[in-house]
């Protein structure tokens, strides 16, 4: 910000390495992103293969997967939230501390997918918890899910940690919970989280 | 393996008035089955298990089936007498009419189980039963008892199907959670109105979406008559 990048690499010539805590902090988060272990449906399997050598998730900082949300940074919903589960899953991110950040794997977790007319398919996880990327597939491929996960790394690295746009957990005003649905008598009550989802507008 | 004729005399030996009959099958695989009476169920299926010759010790799968209420519409020929003139005169004739008469067949929940055997190495069998009604009698006795396989497949089957099995040792729901009131499988079942984005909407699911936005309209013009 302050330091121009032609002044920046000329000073490392000279062995003076210049920084922005900005730049320092977010290079930190974003490559210490821990992810929750846990999967959904057959997501899941590309996900553990994405962790595993060939694909090796590690060269980006995410190899911890944690078994508690309390240790968490990162929700991959990897596989269909059934209306049964998906309580369970925003209650899952409500737990997580802040900084927390939610990717949506594959057909299903994103819209439905294939199951979307089913009785028991949410239509979209993003109906009730923030989503910052979404991934298309059924499933996605190892390669999808690295790509998912740069483009956060991406996202996290532009963040200013003042002012307007800064992450959440430097925004004492921000949301970091949000309501869990009821399971009622037809359906699930609400619908979809109010502020969180609005119907998009369809372009044809 | 016996042939389905010979089972069902079979039972009927073992268990007299069972009452079996026997469920053709028109297709090529010719797989017909057996209807049980409820009331005889649990014998009939004990029977089954533990004949020497049948031992069907293993039951691979368990199903409903709904059957909703069927209106038939079917010609009857009707004999009636009716005033003619003939000839001049007016006689009495007996006259032969066709008509169309619509009843309704009433509808009933059905399961449907395939036995096999594993030590004999043959199967399947498959054994059917029906309820009274799709409303108030949806009581079936439970296979649980003779074979521990049907357990969760039953607890399916009232799930979705909404069929009481009397005598299942934990007889919950299954698949949709507890305070959840509809059986979805029923082809009566509707599908709560979730319909807001469709962005490739065809055949059911775009009446349905269209419904969705017609609503919206009509609630969207209510409140403007109201505002004015």
């Amino acid at each position: 910000m302050a330091v121009d990048d032609g002044l920046k690499i000329e000073l490392g010539k000279q062995g003076v390495f210049v920084t922005t805590i900005e730049e320092l902090y977010n290079w930190g988060r974003k490559n210490s992103i821990w992810p929750m272990q846990f999967g959904l449906a057959c997501c899941a399997i590309e996900m553990i293969a994405t962790t595993m050598a060939r694909y090796d998730m590690a060269r980006f900082g995410a190899e911890v997967f944690r078994p508690s949300p309390r240790q968490a940074d990162l929700m991959i919903i990897s596989g269909t939230v059934t209306k049964k589960m998906a309580p369970q899953v925003v209650r899952l991110y409500n737990q997580m501390a802040e900084p927390k950040y939610v990717i949506a794997m594959g057909a299903c977790a994103i819209s439905g997918g294939p199951f979307k007319q089913g009785y028991n398919v949410l239509k979209g996880i993003d109906r009730y918890i923030p989503v910052d990327v979404h991934i298309p597939g059924c499933p996605p491929r190892p390669e999808a899910l690295l790509h998912a996960f740069m483009t956060l790394q991406k996202k996290i690295d532009e963040q200013p940690l003042t002012g307007e746009g800064r992450p959440r957990h430097l925004d004492a005003e921000a949301q970091s919970e949000f309501p869990v649905p009821v399971q009622g008598e037809h359906d699930l009550e609400p619908a979809s989280n109010k502020g969180v989802w609005t119907v998009p507008v369809v372009i044809r | 393996m016996k042939t389905v004729e010979e089972i069902k005399a079979a039972i009927e030996t073992a268990i007299p008035g069972a009452g079996v009959v026997i469920v053709p099958n028109p297709s090529v695989s010719g797989q017909h089955s057996l209807r049980i009476t409820p009331a005889h169920a649990v014998a009939v299926a004990t029977f089954l298990r533990d004949d020497a010759e049948l031992s069907l010790d293993f039951l691979s799968n368990a199903t409903g089936v709904d059957w909703p209420d069927k209106e038939v519409s079917e010609k009857v020929k009707i004999t009636r007498t009716v005033t003619k003139t003939v000839d001049g005169q007016e006689q009495q004739v007996e006259e032969t009419v066709e008509e169309t008469q619509k009843r309704v067949v009433p509808g009933c929940l059905e399961t449907v189980c395939h036995l096999f055997s594993v030590s004999k190495g043959h199967g399947p069998v498959v054994i059917r039963m029906k309820t009274a009604n799709r409303t108030d009698q949806v009581e079936l006795p439970s296979l649980t008892p003779i074979w521990r396989s049907a357990e969760f497949q039953e607890r399916e089957i009232f799930d979705l199907f909404g069929i009481v099995f009397t005598g299942h040792p934990d007889l919950r729901r299954l698949l949709m959670w507890d305070e959840f009131k509809d059986h979805p499988m029923r082809r009566d079942y509707v599908e709560p109105d979730d319909f807001e984005y469709e962005p490739t909407a065809h055949d059911e699911v775009l009446t349905r979406a269209q419904e969705h936005q017609a609503k919206l309209a009509g609630m969207a013009a209510g409140q403007e008559g109201a505002g004015a």
